[in-house]
């Protein structure tokens, strides 16, 4: 049998493989580097990045569903500073590929701001908007639901940024498609779907929510479906 | 950390409800004592967190409690099942801090990390008092390992079914140079305020990934955030910041 060829070009970027692990589920991708040769990815994204560092939600952050789970991480993360002056020198050491940068804000400035930053460091290879994270007030969803908000912002990030805009959807609308198009609209090289759906567990013994602010993502393969529809 | 594969030697119930698992694998990737092992289960998206109770080169022992869905399952396995392990994981007890006479304190299935710091402390020659804490003597397990291995053990019941009446703070011997515990959180709490000496503590929280990829199991501490599963689950006494 003869070798597949699975490279693809990606926006501009030629990369080895389509596999490029979620923001949020492979962190700053060291610690898988312990397991395996993370370089055998096409790529990754990383972990969201907001401009302060962010402790996240109370614990617990974590409930296991058939076929999935929800988390309530809330954006924990170091802040942009520390992620360009720690995590990704770390990062460079183990992979040798250009990396997704995915990033969060609470404001069109900070959206703006944060991107402006992350578009200087060589090793990015994209910048992931994150404009859907279900786990944070007033920032993420708050942003991706509306597509006035999501045209201003990518027009806007467009403007300062050099590398390739992903922009990253909530599944947790009316209407995707109107929200991709104001995306498009605004300037936005792709789109990525599709961030977790919002989800509760609750605790058979307690009769009370599991997570630490009641609700979160899920994610998994019981979303799947839902993604490829989306796509 | 290592991923590898294992294989089930022995699987038995040392209560109505604690098991008592050893299995056959490589355990090179196991650094100290108190850290862990994330078992993937078939039918279950999240691995299991279990402590690791002992290990030599070829095997590892974990005590466990059936509490859920996963435990059950883990409980009915057969001797020759093939089990995929995440080994390795976490920081574990600091042995250098142990002082000549340390004292070990575990409650219920927060028992099992302490026997192989036991061991270890033993063979360099330390005095180890051992409390252990259960709710009714049905409930005691591994007395007479930590005996075996030379501790000084005491045995605590809430109802005084066995051993000294109370919780294991009731059981506080009065000198000793440093404590390790590990156990439920209201009872690490009280250990906190009754011990008179600097010590560790093990955690427990829901886990996503284990090796600090996924923010999942974070905390917040006297020196900053922790991921349980990364820079703990064992944290000092001085560090703690407990949550209302
Ligand atoms: C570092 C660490 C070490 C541990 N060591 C031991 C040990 O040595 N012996 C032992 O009996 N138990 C130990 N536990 C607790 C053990 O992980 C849980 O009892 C187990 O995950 C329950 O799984 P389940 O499917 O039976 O329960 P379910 O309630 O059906 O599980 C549902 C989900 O919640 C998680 N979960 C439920 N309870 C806990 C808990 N207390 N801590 C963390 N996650 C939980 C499960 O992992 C799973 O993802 C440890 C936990 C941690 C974090
Ligand atoms: C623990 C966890 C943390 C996540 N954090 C982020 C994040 O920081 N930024 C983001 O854009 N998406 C985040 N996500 C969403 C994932 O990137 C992905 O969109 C979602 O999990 C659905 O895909 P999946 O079912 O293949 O996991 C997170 C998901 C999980 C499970
Ligand atoms: S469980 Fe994923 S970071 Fe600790």
């Amino acid at each position: 049998m003869g070798e597949i060829d699975t490279k693809i070009n990606f926006l501009g970027i030629e990369i080895d493989n389509p596999i490029i692990p979620a923001s949020g589920t492979y962190g700053f991708g060291y610690e898988f580097a312990e397991l395996y040769d993370i370089n055998m990815l096409g790529t990754f994204s990383f972990k969201g990045t907001t401009a302060e560092p962010r402790f996240g939600n109370p614990t617990p952050r974590i409930a296991e569903c058939p076929s999935g789970m929800i988390n309530c991480i809330g954006l924990q993360n170091p802040g942009i500073e520390k992620v360009i002056s720690e995590e990704l020198p770390k990062l460079a050491k183990v992979f040798h590929k250009p990396v997704m940068a995915n990033i969060s804000g609470f404001s069109l400035e900070e959206y703006v701001s944060n991107c402006e930053k992350i578009d200087k460091v060589d090793m990015v290879g994209w910048i992931e908007l994150n404009v859907s994270c279900p786990n944070v007030h007033g920032g993420g969803l708050a942003f991706g639901t509306d597509p006035d908000n999501v045209k201003n912002v990518v027009k806007a990030v467009k403007k300062v940024i050099h590398k390739p805009l992903i922009v990253k959807l909530s599944p947790n609308v009316t209407d995707i498609v109107a929200i991709a198009k104001a995306a498009e609209e605004g300037g936005a090289d792709g789109i990525s779907l599709i961030n977790s759906l919002m989800g509760l567990r609750i605790d058979l013994k307690t009769g009370e929510p599991i997570l630490g602010i009641k609700t979160g993502g899920l994610s998994g393969p019981a979303v799947f479906p839902v993604a490829l529809r989306c796509v | 950390m290592k991923r590898s594969l294992f294989e089930i030697e022995k699987n038995i119930p040392l209560t109505k409800d604690v098991f008592e698992m050893v299995l056959n694998g490589d355990t090179s990737g196991i650094t100290n004592a108190g850290q862990f092992v994330n078992i993937l289960l078939d039918g279950y998206y999240l691995r299991r967190p279990i402590s690791v109770c002992d290990y030599d080169e070829g095997s590892l022992t974990l005590i466990y409690k059936v509490v859920g869905k996963g435990t059950k399952a883990m409980s009915e396995m057969p001797v020759g099942t093939n089990l995929d392990l995440l080994v390795g994981l976490g920081n574990g007890y600091d042995l250098s801090r142990a002082g000549d006479h340390p004292l070990l304190i575990g409650g219920g299935v927060g028992v099992p990390p302490l026997y192989n710091l036991a061991k270890k402390l033993v063979k360099e020659g330390k005095k180890v008092s051992v409390i252990l804490g259960f709710n009714k003597k049905e409930e005691v397990f591994a007395e007479d390992s930590f005996k075996k291995l030379g501790c000084d053990v005491t045995v605590t019941t809430v109802d005084g079914s066995y051993g000294t009446k109370g919780f294991v703070t009731s059981a506080l011997p009065s000198s000793y140079s440093y404590f390790y515990t590990c156990g439920p959180e209201p009872m690490l709490k009280a250990v906190y305020n009754a011990t008179t000496t600097e010590g560790e503590f093990s955690f427990e929280r829901r886990m996503g990934c284990g090796f600090g990829a996924c923010m999942g199991c974070s905390c917040k501490t006297i020196t900053g955030y922790k991921r349980i599963c990364k820079e703990g689950p064992v944290l000092r006494k001085e560090e703690i910041l407990w949550e209302k």
